[in-house]
């Protein structure tokens, strides 16, 4: 059995000045506090990498500056991915009493620390070198073509993706943390700067500088703890040419497995947490998970099913769309929120108090895919 | 090795597949193994250039400052008439369906797969 003890969340958006190592440090230390744990409690450590500090030992680099000495450490790469997949990692590394409080933390000043052109070049890498990235490809054109195929197969429009958007900004008006707080509409999405079709600029998560951590326990250290209940993972392919479907990916098999591993079924899940780096991205997710009709989570979303208790609450703190995107800690941030959540303590976005909460992210594109169910009771 | 193979990636306007010997699955990215099978005795061919759109995107905002004179452009994923799937420009009328033809142009310090449409 394992439990999220405590979690820490920086703002996302500007933090000119702070590094990658400055972002972790201060979300590292939020998440300590809230478990109530100090530095030296911590004795499992799980970083990600960070593209504007680049290092073969990130996690090392990190103990010694913030002052931890673990006796289980290490970094992992999934992309977008890789913050539920350190989630699912310290999850077992308790399990199996490798350690007893694993401190899980991404930090990155992505938005400040380079250009716009160096993180969308670094971003376009995860196409093929030889294959995709000499037409010019970037990340939103790799998801631009899923769109287009989607669109085709399921029937969506750009204004169901639109809505999309929408809600996320609504919901991002009721964290102070967000990137984003001024409320657009359908048309002011569908109007904003086209990026590679049909993805729009108001599609499109933002780049951002943040931080986000959380801690992995044996013990429920703190009043607010929630249980890991199940995880799961699937990974059909990396490079959009080689995907056997434009249409169907691992989120199924993935969010199967895990709602498998923790006993629920999905009607069970009253919080939803889903990888949102573009519109089409969470339609994508949202549907073939099953949250959504096929073609219908844009619907959902306008009449208000993903921002109600009696819905399914989904990413209230903005999500990627507009908390914001700085990395690993961009999804960790959903996790964040939805600990929050199931502890009863969103402030003016609280959303009932859900007790089973799915969560699903995804890297590449739509390539690797990482469920987590999480529940409130043990 | 076949010498008289085109090859784009290699610098002659053509597009390249291999196919395995044995369970003579077709592929699209390099190596020297069929990725479905393990077998290493391959086949590597010449492509026809005939095939039909599956997806399309119109990029307005290129990734660097060099590509950006060519903005916009049209990105395809399309499936070659052999059994494979590539990455390519595409002109961009094109659409998902429709059948197209591989020419070839410069795109920044390479030259590329452009399809146009085929009849």
């Amino acid at each position: 059995m394992s439990w999220i003890t405590g979690v820490g969340l920086t703002p996302f958006g500007k933090h000119p000045g702070r590094s990658t190592l400055d972002l972790m440090s201060e979300a590292a230390g939020a998440a300590l506090d809230d478990a109530g744990l100090g530095r030296h409690d911590v004795d499992g450590l799980l970083t990600g990498y960070s593209t504007t500090f680049p290092h073969l030992m990130l996690s090392t680099v990190f103990a010694e500056h913030f002052g931890l000495v673990p006796t289980y450490a290490h970094a992992i790469q999934l992309g977008g991915a890789t913050g539920f997949a350190m989630a699912m990692l310290a999850h077992h590394v308790v399990e199996s009493g490798l350690a007893k409080n694993v401190l899980v933390v991404a930090g990155e000043n992505r938005l400040t620390g380079q250009t716009r052109d160096a993180a969308v070049q670094t971003l376009a890498q995860v196409g093929h070198p030889v294959y995709e990235v000499p037409f010019g490809a970037t990340i939103p054109a790799y998801y631009g073509l899923l769109a287009s195929r989607y669109m085709h197969q399921h029937g969506n429009t750009e204004r169901d993706f639109a809505e999309l958007a929408v809600t996320m900004r609504r919901h991002a008006a009721g964290h102070p943390g967000a990137q984003f707080h001024d409320s657009i509409d359908a048309d002011q999405v569908l109007a904003s700067k086209p990026v590679a079709s049909p993805l729009k600029l108001l599609d499109c998560c933002p780049v951002s500088d943040g931080g986000a951590a959380f801690v992995v326990s044996r013990d429920r250290t703190s009043d607010f703890a929630v249980r890991i209940r199940g995880t799961a993972q699937a990974h059909t392919h990396q490079h959009v040419t080689a995907a056997p479907s434009l249409t169907e990916f691992g989120a199924a098999a993935s969010t199967r497995a895990a709602m498998q591993a923790a006993g629920i079924q999905l009607g069970d899940v009253d919080y939803a947490a889903i990888y949102d780096s573009f519109t089409i991205t969470l339609a994508i997710l949202l549907e073939e998970i099953g949250l959504a009709p096929r073609g219908g989570a844009g619907r959902l979303a306008a009449e208000g099913h993903f921002s109600n208790a009696d819905g399914v609450p989904l990413n209230t703190h903005g999500g990627l769309l507009s908390y914001g995107h700085c990395g690993v800690g961009g999804a960790m941030a959903h996790l964040v929120e939805t600990q929050l959540q199931m502890t009863g303590r969103a402030g003016t976005r609280q959303r009932g108090t859900p007790g089973v909460a799915l969560l699903h992210g995804d890297g590449g594109v739509l390539s690797s895919h990482v469920s987590l169910v999480l529940g409130r009771e043990a | 090795m076949n010498p008289e193979i085109l090859d784009w990636t290699e610098g002659t306007e053509g597009i390249a597949l291999q196919q395995c010997g044995d369970c003579r699955h077709a592929w699209y990215f390099r190596r020297d193994f069929c990725p479905a099978c393990g077998s290493r005795t391959l086949i590597r061919k010449q492509a026809s250039g005939l095939g039909t759109v599956h997806a399309v995107t119109l990029v307005a905002r290129a990734p660097s400052e060099a590509l950006r004179p060519y903005a916009p452009y049209a990105i395809a994923l399309v499936d070659a008439d052999e059994g494979f799937r590539l990455m390519a420009h595409v002109v961009p009328e094109a659409r998902i369906g429709d059948r197209v033809r591989a020419t070839f142009h410069a795109f920044g310090p390479a030259t590329v797969p452009l399809f146009v449409l085929e009849g």
